[in-house]
């Protein structure tokens, strides 16, 4: 054998390998999924969608969790949404590429590093102590707004810089002055990529239960939140509570909340990515 | 004007957290905090050494990365430089999928399908075991190594390649013996930032890797990290403003100077070595 047939086999064998590694992340989330409905499918009926989490597994529903995750992804858009997006567009239309825009830009990527539950610690500190808000809907809302403020940010700019020079130039040359230009042109030619941010952040927090945690959120809330100063308790904290349990009826509620967790995610993930498209599509400068 | 408000939070968690480790280390001196190999705060006889945390989280990465980087950096290369485009098309999206399942799910798939699965071929292994929770931390980080550094290597100029190519290189020697390399910087930062990622992981070792504080590189017994630590704190019922909830941020603290440090390192990186072919 030369030389060069071993490195075309070692070439063979690597391709063959790479087949491998690509795959078995597939084939883990395929068994995975497939685990998942087996296990939860039989235990997902109208009765659990409507029914108050109870001490008997077989009793329990996941009522009071999907109504307290709603309230949270809604509260916290109307908070991180108009925030994000005015820190955005501030940062790519407004700001002096200076040494503050340096800084508020590395400070903006470590923000997004950091752990999730250190922003469980901050609000625990500022919004349950500090404002008193306890265990509320709105602590959790303004937490979990604080976590996803970073790529909501980053999308933002992303977004308004696809925007081209041509289109402020226009309106500047009509006489349009900064803000008209940023309010009638900019944002609305980059809405769809910041909708797109928005939506894979509330992805990101629907998911979220560390920081709820740590906040206080609970485990068992045998009432459907009304109001945003009421107690509340998410999917994610419902499995994590069903899963640390021993009994094995529990682990099966788990599988099936998680079911419908899943959805909520790849239904909002499914958006973004529609969105993302049709707007590659739509927009040619 | 809202754009402060991103330095504000910085500044609230540092402050945060500085404000009640202060307290905390009044009463609890630092040396002791650094080098006691025992934590045992909730118990009577009360320890306050955070290394079996630390060691829990260090082992809980380390397996997650011994997993994902081989894996990762293999897909990266393989969909660059031997997968049809239209295969790529299809598979980057259904690995990213991976990256959007919330961790408690992982948890939970840690838990009920892969530690029984090691428990047939480790007879040894405990229920709640670091070496479950690495290895689905890993699975779950996968996309973030070779997402980026596929990025890193679709980055390096074509004329690299083709050089390579024209020197009678075989696929598999361009791939490690001039892109990789090439996109070595990027690759660093994907790690970095990965290990960063499972270093703040919560949910996946509070549910799978268990709640004993332990100063051992013992993958099959339960561990403790930083972050289930704070999670435990948080479910039971520690009153405001004693000893117990400070060490909450105490752990926080330790926990932020860790993936600050890391996301520093890599942002630094970046900057340093980035458009090194423009």
């Amino acid at each position: 054998m030369t030389n060069s047939d071993k490195n075309r086999l070692k070439d063979k064998a690597f391709q063959v390998f790479g087949i491998f590694c690509t795959f078995i992340g597939i084939v883990v989330l395929g068994v995975f999924l497939v685990d998942i409905i087996i296990e939860g499918a039989k235990r997902i009926d109208w009765d659990f969608l409507t029914s108050l989490p109870s001490r008997r597994a077989s009793r329990a529903g996941i009522l009071t969790a999907w109504a307290g995750t709603l309230w949270i992804l809604v509260l916290t858009a109307v908070i991180a949404f108009p925030i994000g997006i005015a820190t955005g567009v501030y940062l790519e239309e407004y700001s002096k590429k200076g040494r503050l825009a340096n800084i508020l830009e590395i400070n903006i990527a470590n923000l997004a590093g950091v752990p999730s539950i250190i922003y469980g610690l901050l609000g625990l500190e500022l919004f349950v102590r500090q404002m008193r808000l306890g265990g509320s809907l709105l602590a959790g809302a303004l937490t979990l707004s604080l976590l996803i403020l970073p790529i909501i940010i980053v999308t933002t700019r992303e977004a308004i810089k696809a925007v081209p020079r041509s289109i402020r130039d226009g309106s500047f040359a009509l006489g349009a002055s900064k803000w008209q230009t940023t309010w009638h042109q900019v944002l609305p030619a980059s809405f769809g990529g910041i909708l797109t941010g928005i939506i894979l952040a509330l992805s990101r927090a629907v998911g979220e239960a560390a920081p709820l945690i740590v906040i206080g959120a609970l485990a068992y809330v045998p009432f459907v939140p009304g109001t945003p100063m009421d107690e509340f308790t998410v999917l994610p904290i419902q499995i994590f509570n069903w899963t640390s349990r021993p009994q094995a009826d529990f682990l099966v509620n788990a599988a099936a909340a998680i079911i419908i967790l899943l959805a909520i995610t790849f239904v909002l993930n499914g958006i973004a990515v529609y969105l993302r498209n049709r707007q590659q599509k739509k927009v040619k400068w | 004007m809202s754009a402060v408000i991103t330095v504000l939070i910085t500044i609230g968690i540092i402050w945060v957290l500085l404000s009640e480790s202060v307290a905390f280390f009044r009463e609890v001196s630092i040396v002791e905090f650094l080098t006691e190999k025992e934590w045992t705060p909730l118990f009577a006889d009360k320890r306050f050494g955070i290394l079996p945390l630390v060691a829990g989280t260090f082992l809980t990465t380390a397996i997650a990365i011994a997993v994902a980087l081989p894996l990762g950096l293999t897909i990266a290369v393989y969909l660059n430089e031997y997968a049809h485009a239209r295969l790529k098309q299809v598979v980057k999206p259904m690995l990213e999928v991976l990256a959007t399942i919330p961790t408690v799910v992982y948890g939970f798939f840690a838990l009920t399908v892969v530690t029984p699965f090691l428990q047939k071929i480790i007879p040894g292994l405990a229920g709640f075991n670091a070496l479950s929770a690495g290895i689905v931390m890993g699975i779950m980080i996968i996309p973030m190594i070779s997402s980026l550094s596929e990025d890193a290597i679709s980055a390096v100029p074509r004329s690299l390649r083709e050089a390579a190519y024209g020197m009678g290189s075989t696929r598999l020697q361009t791939a490690f013996g001039v892109m990789v390399p090439a996109a070595s910087s990027g690759i660093v930062v994907s790690v970095i930032l990965a290990i960063s990622r499972a270093v703040g992981e919560t949910m996946i070792v509070a549910i799978a890797a268990g709640q004993q504080p332990r100063l051992t590189l013992n993958p099959l017994v339960p561990i403790e990290t930083i972050t289930t630590y704070i999670v435990q704190v948080s479910l039971g019922d520690v009153p405001h403003g004693s000893l117990e909830y400070r060490t909450i941020f105490a752990a926080g603290i330790t926990l932020f100077v860790f993936t600050f440090a890391l996301n520093n390192i890599s942002f630094w990186i970046k900057k340093k070595y980035q458009e090194k072919y423009d």
